[in-house]
């Protein structure tokens, strides 16, 4: 039956995460976007909410019952609305954990998941993006070849969150070129493995707090076991859609403070001898984004709602991506037109979302639910 | 819990509407669109005797289902779906005929108003008609030449003169009314001011029979689209209606207070989400068009690629399917939230305005898409852009739903953002 009404648990959830968001993550945005650094309390303070253990089972030394991806969706928001880099950065374990938690073996399990469940931040990375102009996750450039107990990868990517940082690094790669999204497999290769060379960090136009990096691989081995999943492989799509819908929540978080900061700035600022929000041209700006923010949240919603129910949910997560996408430009750039000048200076945050906002559309893998 | 599932007995209406929709009211569409005036006599008895009360839930209850609770013993307590299943079902009609669905019969705005604010034994009077044998047309009667979205502006005046409201003026645009005044014996209401100087708290709905000496109509519209659904002028002369066909109090208690005029606007926070389903249902009419048609032709939609690869048709296509799907979920939860007595204003408006903008573009490019096919009058295309245009209009505007959002997003009164 049909509702739209968050469980208590999921209340929980949105306050917390919410109360972490504006106590400890928002205040330190700028100071974080400027220096590209990230304060360490504030990662250990966000590890301590728990939601990566949280979906871990207690077979795996987690303390929670699985993914639950609306769950999931309804946190990020609320953390993206404190830092897009922030969240992403205390979520660069999710690629890699959930990945495992869903399609890897037990011995991945076992050797894996715990390492996430300890009560101090763990980061790990993710390879999927590459940096071509036309990247397409159906199309991916890094091949892996089966060469006797080894597969040996070779190609290059970038957009690796925390990659120097991390243990392991989920690469992804194509067993069999050609085949589009079914053609695509998932290693989990140490850092430090001959052959993957991690580069110098990268310079992004937004999420400038976050450390991503880009990583070639020549004649890159690994053993048969590092393939997620072993012998079956996994489902490329499936993990790929389960991050879209993790990007695009954070897209509306991060899009609904913008949101909120244009709203309580249209009330204030006075020209003409009334507050600018007493127009229309203003106003109507205000009320176009407000009912796209909420729109996207539905998409997202529904598409998760559909992921936990163990419906077909790739179309939905890809179209509530794309369109979350659309949806962070569109706020985004509202919110430094509606802000005029100031909007422009980085004494105000428009222009930091601004930024962030365009990345939804290059960002995949990354982050998951 | 958060849950899109629809309930087993929404999924089964859903399922014999659009039946429905597909066989019997597709196959008209095209002549009752040429033919416009002419009315489907025998669907619409079929759907009278079918639906009973006129789609019930679709364009406000009848009444019964109140009835029925109230007498019946005490029953369970099931969350109410009352406005979500009116919403699905609208949008299954609307995708077989958007003209033709909003010329059925049944209570429509009028019997909204008067299941709104009527007294029991005034829902008594005016709804228990449509229960009858015959087809039977509410309707109602706001907009004036010199006042639409301005409904403040209604010049129309109603005096008491002893034990009858005497009522002038002129009105525009009602949707219905002569199937309600002259092809059956149904109603309008007639919004009109009891006192010009009190501004909004002057103006009050009065319920004006089929019939009643001193109310003609005086035009029937010639339309861009929805034609089988006819749209007339009505003209008062000292009309002359009963004093207890006031729906609401007579009082203008305070002038600096327009409780009666909110109380009676409040009919749209039910039905502006129900106008938004319309909308949809068209917008989907459309899409399932083009992608048929795409099919036929062995044109893949690539969904799950990254958009810089997609073709402009790829894009088009998921993005009118992104934006329908938006539209339908906030439609929903503004239903939702009626049904689960929870303020709906803001959300009600957001969806109409989605709905609204959302559907004229997805119809507008689809005949685009579609090239020398969509502009032809051999595919019901081009009348579904045609149609889904009112939606963006009636029932306020695309933009009178942006500035009531703004409104209540900005915390601003309506003197503070005009």
């Amino acid at each position: 039956m049909v509702s739209f009404e968050l469980s208590d648990e999921q209340k929980m959830i949105q306050e917390t995460c919410s109360s972490f968001a504006a106590d400890h993550m928002y205040p330190a945005m700028r100071d974080a976007d400027e220096s590209g650094e990230i304060p360490e309390e504030i990662i250990s303070r966000g590890w301590e909410l728990g939601l990566v253990g949280g979906c871990i089972p207690e077979e795996y030394e987690g303390f929670g019952e699985g993914l639950n991806a609306l769950n999931m969706v309804i946190a990020l928001e609320e953390l993206a609305w404190g830092d897009l880099s922030m969240a992403m950065h205390l979520l660069s374990p999710t690629v890699l954990a959930f990945s495992v938690l869903d399609q890897g073996t037990e011995e991945q399990k076992k050797n894996l998941l715990p390492r996430y469940c300890g009560e101090e931040f763990k980061p790990a990375s993710c390879a999927l993006v590459e940096p071509y102009y036309d990247f397409c996750p159906s199309a991916i450039r890094t091949v892996a070849e089966r060469d006797g107990d080894e597969f040996v990868i070779n190609g290059g990517k970038c957009l690796a969150p925390l990659a120097k940082e991390s243990d392991h690094v989920l690469v992804f790669a194509a067993t069999n070129p050609g085949m589009g999204f079914a053609g695509v497999d998932a290693f989990v290769v140490p850092v430090g493995t001959k052959g993957m060379e991690i580069g110098e960090r990268e310079k992004n136009m937004g999420v400038k707090a976050l450390a991503t990096y880009p990583i070639t691989f020549k004649d890159c081995r690994v053993p048969l076991a590092a393939r997620l999943g072993g012998e079956n492989g996994s489902d490329f799509l499936r993990l790929l859609s389960r991050s879209r819908l993790a990007l695009a929540a954070l897209a509306v978080g991060m899009s609904r403070h913008a949101l909120e900061h244009s709203r309580d700035y249209a009330r204030e600022r006075v020209a003409f001898g009334e507050p600018i929000g007493s127009r229309q041209a203003i106003a109507f700006m205000i009320a176009e984004m407000a009912i796209e923010v909420d729109a996207t949240r539905l998409l997202v919603w529904e598409a998760a709602w559909r992921c936990d129910k163990g419906m077909d949910f790739a179309k939905e997560a890809a179209l509530a991506k794309n369109y979350a996408a659309d949806m962070a430009m569109m706020v985004g750039d509202r919110s430094v037109q509606i802000m005029g000048g100031h909007g422009y200076i980085r004494d105000n945050p428009v222009e930091l979302w601004f930024r962030n906002a365009r990345g939804f559309a290059t960002f995949e893998g990354m982050v998951m639910v | 819990m958060i849950d899109f599932e629809l309930s087993p007995r929404i999924k089964a209406t859903k399922n014999m509407i659009h039946m429905f929709a597909e066989q019997a009211v597709r196959p008209i569409a095209r002549y009752y669109d040429e033919h416009e005036h002419e009315k489907p006599w025998d669907l619409f008895k079929m759907v009278h005797k079918f639906m009973g009360g006129g789609m019930a839930g679709a364009f406000g209850t009848s009444g019964k289902e109140e009835k029925a609770e109230k007498e019946g013993e005490p029953k369970e307590k099931k969350p109410r779906e009352t406005n979500l299943a009116g919403a699905v079902t609208i949008e299954e009609i609307f995708w077989g005929d958007a003209g033709i669905a909003l010329s059925f019969p049944g209570p429509g705005l009028g019997g909204a108003a008067v299941q709104a604010s009527g007294t029991p034994e005034q829902k008594e009077r005016f709804l228990s008609r449509f229960s009858g044998d015959e087809p039977v047309w509410g309707a109602m009667a706001i907009t004036e030449p010199e006042a639409g979205s301005d409904t403040a502006n209604i010049k129309t005046t109603a005096v008491l003169d002893g034990d009858e409201w005497v009522l002038n003026g002129e009105k525009i645009f009602v949707t219905s009314g002569k199937s309600a005044l002259e092809d059956s014996k149904g109603f309008v209401v007639v919004w009109a001011t009891v006192d010009r100087k009190a501004g909004r708290a002057g103006i009050k709905p009065f319920v004006v029979e089929h019939g009643t000496p001193g109310m003609q109509i005086t035009k029937i519209e010639d339309k861009l689209g929805i034609r089988c659904s006819d749209t007339v002028s009505i003209s008062f002369m000292d009309c002359r209606i009963p004093k207890d066909n006031i729906l609401g109090s007579p009082e203008v208690v305070d002038k600096t207070k327009t409780e009666g005029f909110k109380k009676a606007m409040a009919t749209f926070d039910a039905t502006r989400p129900l106008v938004a389903a319309m909308a949809i249902g068209v917008g989907r009419a459309a899409l399932d068009f083009i992608k048929e048609t795409l099919k036929e032709k062995g044109v893949e939609i690539r969904y799950g690629i990254n958009p810089n690869r997609m073709t402009v048709l790829e894009r088009e296509i998921m993005q009118m399917e992104a934006d329908l799907k938006a539209a339908r979920l906030l439609t929903w939860r503004a239903v939702w939230m009626l049904d689960n007595g929870l303020r709906n204003d803001l959300q009600a408006s957001m969806a109409k305005a989605k709905a609204g903008m959302a559907v004229t573009r997805i119809t507008q490019k689809a005949v685009e898409l579609m090239g020398p096919l969509g502009y032809s009058r051999e595919y019901l295309l081009e009348k579904w852009m045609r149609d889904s245009k009112i939606n963006d209009i009636f029932e306020g505007t695309g933009q009178i739903q942006l500035l009531v959002t703004a409104r209540r997003i900005l915390g601003f009164t309506r003197e503070q953002l005009k």
